[in-house]
């Protein structure tokens, strides 16, 4: 306590980096590794980060559009882990692995 | 509460995302995330968000994370299938780190330097905010955001009908 109140007044720039960094960490993942759960988990955490920044905004303009906008992203994450976690047990069923490299057939 | 429970939380957050990314069995992961989304809540309840902070525990943590659980325990990941998956792929590592670092770089210069617009006050964020409890979401969703919910039903309609499609086995 004592020692964070040396730090400066967090504002809205804190929540966009954090937001920012959060979001690189994401898509680290999602490009750097081969199973496909780590993968979806990485999307997910980036959309997350993605709806901290629409929240700092909302609050830095003083209405709640950003936040409702957040509600829809929430909900659009909820929709795309279903379907792609459908997709995986798909993959699971043709290919027998849940590596990016099990679906590379039509690699050129 | 709000600075000091910033950097608590924020901490929190990138802790549990670090370890998710670079966790080598997806169940660890999948734990990791949890403690990342705990972080998140606690990021927007000090944004005055409430009801968002949690919806992102029953949602995210709760509902969306149980499901990634669901499907590993479905799939039946035996230890010698988690030891022998590759952690990383170099190939598109490189890329992906480089990506990565460069995204972050950007937002850092933008925020340092300002963007060209100049619509970005470094402004202490104003203590008599509008209020994120559910009576005060439930007014601009149900109003001005009508017709993008109802859209977003029927993608869940459409996200509900495809998984059951995608997964259930062709009769011979």
């Amino acid at each position: 306590m004592i020692a964070l109140a040396a730090l400066p007044p967090v504002t809205v720039d804190h929540y966009v980096l954090l937001s920012a960094l959060l979001f690189a960490i994401g898509l680290v993942g999602v490009l750097f590794r081969r199973n496909v759960l780590i993968v979806l988990m990485s999307l997910e955490l980036m959309l997350s980060a993605a709806n901290l920044a629409f929240v700092a905004f909302s609050r830095m303009h003083g209405n709640l559009q950003g936040q409702v906008m957040a509600f829809f992203s929430i909900a659009v994450a909820a929709a795309e882990a279903a379907v792609a976690l459908s997709i995986l047990i798909a993959l699971w069923r043709a290919r027998g692995g849940v590596l990016v490299d099990d679906a590379a057939e039509m690699k050129g | 509460m709000g600075d000091t429970g910033f950097y608590i939380f924020g901490a929190l957050s990138v802790v549990g995302a670090l370890l998710m990314v670079t966790a080598r069995n997806p169940l660890h992961g999948v734990l990791w995330l949890v403690v990342s989304f705990l972080g998140f809540a606690g990021l927007f309840g000090g944004l005055g968000a409430h009801f968002l902070a949690a919806i992102q525990i029953l949602v995210y943590a709760g509902a969306i994370l149980v499901l990634f659980l669901f499907v590993i325990m479905l799939l039946n990941l035996r230890p010698d299938d988690v030891s022998r998956m590759p952690a990383l792929s170099l190939r598109g590592g490189a890329g992906g780190f480089l990506l990565g670092v460069g995204g972050f770089c950007a937002v850092v210069g933008m925020v340092v330097l300002g963007v060209p617009g100049g619509a970005f006050p470094r402004k202490v964020f104003p203590l008599d905010g509008p209020g994120g409890g559910a009576a005060e979401i439930a007014g601009p969703l149900f109003s001005e955001f009508l017709l993008p919910f109802e859209a977003v039903s029927l993608l869940l309609l459409a996200a509900i009908v495809g998984a059951v499609a995608l997964t259930k086995r062709r009769l011979p």
